[in-house]
């Protein structure tokens, strides 16, 4: 009895979960095989269109004869690259009609015609041209013709199915292209854009978590650059800084702060000497990594304020006996209770920041040494149009995430061990 | 102590009112007046005498009329003497001197005696800064948005800086913006789309991921503890590395370009995150309930549809919010799938518009704001689901 209740248990689990299971392993884990497939193979954007045999149907009337048309189809190998074997064309007309001149390649039956034209090589082009009569001599419907649309078939090689496989893509992933530049300003962005976030996190958090008046207002509002679409405020931000007539380099250049507009967005280097030392700050990338804090501190913000909303209070009433200043308050009590928070938030955010596209794409688009590898695995695929390419850089992009989610997951494990 | 005391308090303070009061004078400067200058220098000056007159006077008279003599003070030489503003200004002065006087007011001499009393006094006001710091800098490009949808081509490259509006002109005039993006740019379809595509994604995820996440929280079966880890690590996984496969198989199936392909990407995006937030939910849940309902001889569609989503309606509304408000952002799979812009999303057809160069940034920014607005108002009106969902589940972003 316990057993097939049991066994009745397992088998709803498995209808409950199936068509989720279903549905994430075809449009996730699947794609992700399949980028392992792509990664080493060459692949270019226009390859991957599946050649089809192509006809369009041009009606044209014979002058004089209205018992008679003449049929022309444009016929053509949509591929440029590749042939289609054994195409086969089909086409349907109304009952009254008879053939006047049938191709040998084709056979007409049942007012159906059939046609075998055999293998089309890549760019193949041809006029296939019909003339009908009626039987009766009446007036021919064209509307009636053009409605009925003729059918094509053929068999052609799927690049992606074939077994040829190189490693060309990651060689030149990896020796070419400034991968280490690349690794390394995607680096730089990741984590400064997490330090940063976390940092203001915390100071807001610690904020927020006294008591003001419309401080639910001012919760609301902290959390409005993390829920408003990407896109609307990348082109805004992209106002703000516009160094001909944005509000931010007019500001300063009317407040005589600076003498000519920065183009903060669009400016590899800037130079700044302190104290005597030049230094050289990559300006775009530091302007797309403020971006980045400014939109994902709130999400800081808000897992901090839950923790310190449940530090007891009797902790902070027994330093207050014990008089504890404000600053030895933050370090001694806060601090130590938010740190398991705080290193959580640091990996989720250093891993999505990692695979941040959205916003440097919107922002800078890559340019002015803010290519980073999301943006590599777009520039790839998508502007080079060599998708082998793109699926390699992305496949590097897997495998620095499966190391970063290794150590994440040692992390939580020990926590959950803590706990 | 008591000295050294006394000038950290003013200067704390000073850098507190200069800080309002540069905030203030930015925001004049952006309705037209022409402020060239902070004049920190002075602003130091008086902040530093005000607080220490504060201090010296305690409360010898009243605070009210402290103040009126403090900011008659300020607004003769800020307003007038150095450079003629007009009323409005002075006025906005009047109330920042206001509150920091209130805000001062707590100080005194004694109090500045006690222990810690330059700690507190310096959180005390971090705090303050901090607020309007951060109110000024997360809000100010959102008005910049709305106002530059209000302006013309024109107005905005003669004077980058003037953002006041002038009210007194047509409404069509005034709203043009929104007219020609929804004439000529289509954006009412686009609105539709985004709301076709995001209201699809809720319902389908909500019907594939209640189940689920129904039996992950109380089912015992094979591979269930794999089958929650992955939920988990599937969500870590980013777009991006999909993005390449699934152009190449939706080009292949004829799937680009199509709202039935986006439905299914985004639905398959936003699975492991409702399955995850819900099955939390589902295990707070009584367990009696459901042994009651066995007994009563309910099958599992029952259970969960009389009992299960009764319950949890708060959890699941603010899946469904969450989800929305994914699919509505969501710009990445929008970019690669679609390039007819028969088929665009908000976000797609805002970026197509940015694509052209001679397009008008008023438009582009009338459109950022229909994009903004509806997620803006779910999330303030929702806020209470929506705060206690982010922290349940932390959305990907």
């Amino acid at each position: 009895m316990n057993d097939t209740l049991a066994n009745i248990e397992k088998k709803t689990a498995y209808v409950l979960t199936l068509p989720a299971v279903l549905l994430v392993f075809a449009i996730i884990l699947f794609p992700i095989f399949a980028n392992v497939w792509i990664s080493f193979k060459e692949v270019q954007l226009k390859d991957i269109r599946i050649p089809e045999p192509r006809a369009k149907k041009i009606i044209k009337s014979i002058s004089d004869e209205t018992s008679k048309i003449k049929i022309l189809y444009k016929l053509r190998n949509s591929s440029l690259l590749q042939e289609i074997r054994d195409v086969t064309f089909q086409d349907k007309y109304p009952k009254n009609l008879k053939i006047e001149n049938l191709d040998p390649r084709c056979d007409f039956k049942q007012f159906i015609l059939k046609c075998d034209f055999g293998n089309w090589p890549a760019k193949y082009k041809e006029n296939f041209q019909v003339i009908f009569e009626t039987n009766d001599g009446s007036i021919i419907d064209k509307k009636e013709l053009k409605s009925i649309k003729p059918k094509l078939y053929g068999k052609s090689d799927n690049i992606l199915l074939n077994t040829k496989f190189t490693l060309k893509n990651f060689k030149k992933v990896l020796f070419e292209n400034e991968f280490l530049d690349l690794l390394l300003t995607t680096f730089y962005y990741t984590f400064f854009g997490t330090v940063g976030s976390i940092v203001f996190g915390i100071l807001t958090a610690q904020m927020v978590n006294q008591k003001f008046y419309g401080r639910t207002f001012m919760r609301s509002v902290l959390l409005f650059p993390y829920v408003a679409p990407v896109v609307a405020l990348a082109y805004t931000w992209e106002l703000l800084l516009d160094p001909n007539s944005g509000t931010l380099n007019s500001l300063l250049i009317n407040y005589r702060i600076i003498e000519t507009p920065i183009n903060l967005l669009g400016q590899k280097y800037i130079e700044i000497s302190i104290l005597g030392f030049d230094f050289k700050l990559r300006l775009a990338l530091t302007t797309v990594i403020m971006f980045e804090i400014w939109r994902y501190f709130p999400l800081a913000f808000l897992f901090i304020l839950a923790r310190l909303q449940a530090i007891p209070k009797e902790l902070y009433e027994a330093a207050d006996v014990d008089g504890a200043s404000p600053f030895q308050k933050f370090f001694k009590i806060t601090l130590p209770q938010i740190t398991a928070v705080i290193s959580i938030l640091f990996m989720i955010r250093f891993i999505w920041n990692f695979n941040k596209f959205e916003d440097v794409f919107l922002l800078t688009g890559g340019a002015s040494g803010t290519r980073t590898l999301p943006i590599n695995v777009y520039q790839q695929g998508f502007a080079i149009s060599d998708i082998g390419m793109g699926s390699a850089v992305s496949m590097v992009i897997v495998v620095l995430l499966l190391i970063f989610m290794f150590f994440y997951f040692r992390l939580l494990g020990k926590r959950v061990d803590e706990n | 102590m008591k000295i050294k005391n006394t000038i950290f308090f003013s200067l704390i303070s000073t850098f507190f009112l200069i800080f309002l009061i540069s905030i203030w004078k930015i925001l004049a400067t952006l309705q037209g007046l022409s402020i060239n200058s902070f004049n920190i220098e002075i602003l130091f000056v008086f902040g530093f005498l005000i607080s220490i007159a504060h201090l010296g006077i305690g409360n010898r008279i009243k605070s009210f009329y402290k103040l009126i003599i403090f900011s008659s003070l300020f607004i003769f030489c800020d307003g007038y003497l150095i450079q003629k503003l007009p009323i409005w200004y002075n006025i906005g002065v009047f109330f920042i001197l206001y509150f920091f006087t209130n805000k001062i007011s707590k100080y005194s001499f004694s109090g500045l005696k006690e222990e810690h009393s330059t700690q507190v006094i310096l959180f005390d006001f971090l705090t303050l800064f901090g607020i309007l710091f951060f109110s000024f800098v997360i809000l100010f490009p959102f008005y910049m948005m709305l106002i530059t949808s209000f302006k013309t081509q024109i107005a905005l490259l003669v004077n980058p800086l003037d953002f006041s509006i002038n009210f007194g002109q047509d409404i069509k005039d005034l709203f043009k913006s929104y007219f020609v993006i929804f004439k000529s740019y289509k954006f009412g379809k686009y609105i539709l789309t985004s709301t076709v595509v995001s209201v699809g994604t809720v319902i389908i995820t909500l019907l594939f991921a209640i189940p689920a996440a129904y039996a992950v929280a109380r089912l015992n079966f094979f591979g269930k503890t794999f089958l929650s880890t992955s939920i988990l690590i599937i969500y870590m996984f980013p777009a991006i590395v999909l993005v390449i496969p699934l152009y190449t198989i939706f080009s292949q199936l004829g799937l680009r370009n199509s709202i039935e392909g986006l439905l299914i990407v985004y639905t398959a995006t936003t699975l492991p995150v409702a399955i995850y937030m819900l099955q939390g939910y589902f295990k707070s849940i009584p367990k009696e309930l459901e042994e009651a309902a066995i007994l009563d001889k309910l099958s599992w569609f029952g259970i969960i549809t009389k009992i299960i989503i009764p319950l949890s309606i708060p959890a699941i509304s603010s899946v469904a919010l969450y989800v929305f408000m994914i699919a509505w952002n969501e710009f990445l799979f929008s970019l690669m799938f679609l390039d007819n812009p028969n088929s665009f999303t908000l976000s797609r057809a805002i970026q197509y518009l940015s694509g052209d160069a001679e397009t008008p940034r008023q438009y582009l920014m009338a459109g950022s704001v229909v994009v903004t607005l509806p997620v803006l108002f779910i999330f303030v009106y929702f806020e209470k689901y929506l705060v206690s969902g982010l922290t349940a589940g932390s959305v990907k972003g």
